[in-house]
């Protein structure tokens, strides 16, 4: 590869060709403030907050400018420093800056920048413009009082996840950005899987907040307040406590969570082992019964709504079973409520999720056991943070604790569920288990693993040829549905996450910063933690789980039973009249 | 967009060809949206829309496009277009006083079109007859060294 030699503010760097100054200056360990840009996501050099000055006529955006040899950048000068500061100052100017309310203070780009860049006073005080805040999602909450139109937002719907319910509407100073023709985000396409929320450098963008109706159930002493958290929650949520990205957390989110005053802190790592028990056997049966294939996860509910309402011919291709936290919601409704006589209506389940999705999700009716919701709320990691400060309980000091038991039991396989291509990985080590008849050593399907946007694998298992294709993002979930279209895809099994990543990285999660993501890709250090917390549990595998055994002892009778359908398994919806 | 479904039909078709003509060309949604105007005469949804199923593209590019220029419209124009010209000579020659009171006598804000579907109210940037300043045009027609109180005279032309 050629190297380019340049000079940034004095220090001499060497880098490849067609490396922005803004990457280059990073080697040379010199930050230039950025707003509109996120690495790999929107480089568009619209803020203007990356002026530098490389001998031109006039400052140029370094997140967009290409080095070129001998090249001289200077990116701290006056002129440069009084530029990018008018810039903030203009920015401000019509930004509601209610910060001291903002859920996004002390995590906002805006805000850092503005005191990195020694903003003291805004000296622009001109119109200001005041919007309604549309929060018609179950989702995501929408204020373009905070907007600073960096659309890093547009870019992680339209060109990551291809699916772009979010435009610019306007021109100038009017301009906004929100859905065609006056639209809700509540009414469009959009899929609820909040990677606006994570590209959104402000408190433009946001999750809707469910964690009063939690404070009030747990306050409620009629109400029996169980909580489950997902697999990714325990790998991100010590990031909001200051620790570092990849920290495990797992025996201080049950004692946290036990601390808030949960009656029953369960894991929906249990419901993913369940989830296992049934995918696994539907997807065996598929195949022995020449049912329709390939078969597709059904755990993601930003993949759920985007197949519904983009791809609906391809509904029946799905599993049928209803994702973890929903198996688990119902058989705490059922059995566990039947086991310890509580009525069920006196149950309220939380889930804990790294997702924005799931709150739509929760509130489907077919979702649902004698007209019981499986989950009455279901917050997201970031909720989780704020209600544990809010209650004072100091989190990182925290003592290890275990989950409850029963329910609160599981293995490796169900920890894996939330980085991508652990669903599949699950399910292989089971049914290979179950084709061969004995217990598998071989349990890494590391062909998997990693952060390729479409990944395919042949795999053996019990003599058979398995052909497996795993996506990731919508965008990428695209690029196999237009392969099946054309008949082009002759896969046995797919496992689908609707978000980059997997869930580590779900909409839900704690918001990287884009100058960290310029260091460390959460996507990676995420999952390698979710791969160590699987390697640290005694059984890997989900049949060997005894609890889930328990449950088809004591309850279900076995997978796929009649029972485990009408408590486990769910039917899709086609909404393609809403894209 | 209903009612005249047969006619309807056939302008989808004519769009249908200008799509299939563009596709796959660098830059082709400004010219199809332009072409689309000109069959249709403004640009609703259904219209929006089927460019955007026609070129792969998301409904809110489109949409971005239509609002971003000034010359897509996305509501029925009247059978005029008066454009009152806002520019920096115009402006100063009174052309915001005309512009007043043409909204005064047609009764529709700056922008729209009069319930009668007769008249479509627009203020415009400058339309290069400054020495006529205050200037307006209704068509092709220009109206120039205007007084307020001809307005109602010259609406009664049409």
């Amino acid at each position: 590869m050629d190297l380019v030699s340049l000079t940034i503010d004095g220090v001499q760097v060497q880098v490849p060709a067609g490396t922005t100054v803004l990457e280059a200056a990073r080697l040379a360990n010199i930050q230039i403030p950025t707003l509109c840009y996120l690495k790999d996501v929107n480089q568009i050099g619209a803020c203007r907050m990356c002026l530098v000055d490389t001998g031109a006529r006039a400052f140029a955006a370094a997140c967009v400018m290409p080095v070129s040899p001998n090249m001289v950048v200077k990116t701290n000068t006056p002129a440069i420093r009084e530029a990018r500061k008018v810039n903030m100052e203009l920015l401000l100017s019509n930004h509601d800056r209610k910060c001291l309310t903002c859920v996004r203070s002390r995590n906002c780009e805006l805000q850092t920048l503005a005191e990195e860049l020694g903003v003291r006073d805004v000296r622009f005080e001109g119109k200001r413009n005041e919007y309604p805040i549309d929060d018609s999602s179950p989702s995501v909450v929408r204020d373009p009082n905070k907007c600073i139109q960096c659309r890093r937002c547009i870019a992680a719907c339209g060109n990551v996840q291809k699916i772009g319910v979010i435009g610019t509407v306007g021109r100038g100073f009017n301009t906004l950005i929100e859905p065609a023709f006056d639209q809700k985000l509540g009414e469009v396409g959009c899929v609820n899987c909040g990677q606006c929320i994570m590209a959104c450098p402000v408190g433009a963008l946001r999750e809707k907040d469910n964690t009063e109706e939690v404070w009030a159930a747990i306050g409620d002493p009629n109400k029996h307040v169980v909580v489950q958290p997902a697999p990714a929650v325990r790998v991100a949520l010590g990031e909001e406590f200051g620790m570092p990205m990849g920290t495990r957390v797992t025996g201080k989110l049950a004692a946290a969570l036990r601390r808030m005053g949960f009656d029953r802190v369960f894991d929906t790592n249990y419901g993913a082992d369940l989830t296992i028990m049934e995918e696994g056997t539907e997807l065996l049966s598929r195949i022995q019964n020449g049912g329709v294939l390939p078969m597709i996860t059904s755990c993601s509910p930003g993949w759920i709504k985007y197949i519904e309402t983009y791809y609906p011919e391809f509904l029946p291709n799905l599993s049928s079973c209803k994702s973890p936290h929903e198996m688990l919601g119902a058989v705490i409704k059922s059995y566990y409520a039947e086991k310890n006589h509580i009525d069920p209506k006196d149950i309220f389940v939380v889930s804990v999720m790294p997702c924005t999705a799931k709150k739509f999700e929760a509130k489907r009716p077919e979702l649902s056991n004698n007209g019981l919701q499986d989950v009455d709320a279901v917050i997201t990691t970031r909720e989780l943070a704020r209600m544990i400060k809010e209650a004072g309980i100091d989190f990182v000091n925290l003592p290890d604790e275990e989950f409850d038991p029963l329910l609160g039991e599981s293995t490796g396989a169900g920890a894996i569920f939330g980085a991508t291509g652990g669903v599949m990985e699950a399910a292989l080590r089971t049914v290979a288990d179950i084709l061969e008849g004995k217990d598998l050593d071989a349990i890494e399907y590391t062909a998997v693993r990693g952060i390729e946007g479409v990944k395919e694998a042949t795999v053996n298992v019990g003599g058979k040829e398995i052909k497996l294709a795993v996506a990731h993002g919508t965008g990428n979930a695209k690029i196999l549905m237009e392969k099946m279209k054309k008949g082009e895809a002759d896969y046995t099994f797919i496992e689908v996450m609707g978000c980059p990543g997997g869930c580590v990285t779900g909409g839900g999660q704690p918001i990287v910063p884009a100058r960290e993501r310029m260091a460390a890709d959460p996507r990676v250090v995420r999952a390698k933690a979710i791969y160590e917390e699987d390697k640290a549990l005694p059984e890997r595998k989900s049949h060997k789980n005894a609890s889930v055994q328990k449950l088809y002892d004591e309850y279900l009778g076995k997978p796929n039973s009649h029972k485990a359908h009408e408590l486990l398994h769910t039917h899709y919806v086609d909404r393609s009249a809403s894209r | 967009m209903s009612g005249n479904s047969c006619k309807d039909q056939e302008k989808f078709q004519q769009l249908q060809a200008v799509i299939d003509a563009k596709k796959g060309t660098k830059g082709a949604l400004m010219p199809v949206m332009q072409e689309a105007q000109a069959i249709f005469g403004y640009l609703p949804k259904e219209v929006q829309q089927f460019i955007a199923d026609g070129l792969g593209v998301t409904l809110s590019e489109v949409y971005g496009v239509a609002t971003f220029y000034a010359q897509f419209v996305l509501e029925p124009q009247g059978e005029h277009v008066i454009g009152v010209c806002l520019g920096t000579a115009c402006y100063v020659k009174g052309s915001q006083a005309v512009l007043d009171r043409l909204a005064e006598e047609l009764k529709v804000p700056v922008g729209k079109t009069t319930a009668d579907g007769k008249f479509t109210l627009n203020a415009t940037r400058c339309l290069g007859a400054c020495g006529l300043a205050p200037v307006m045009m209704i068509g092709d027609e220009v109206y120039g060294r205007l007084t307020p109180d001809e307005i109602p005279g010259i609406l009664a032309k049409y």
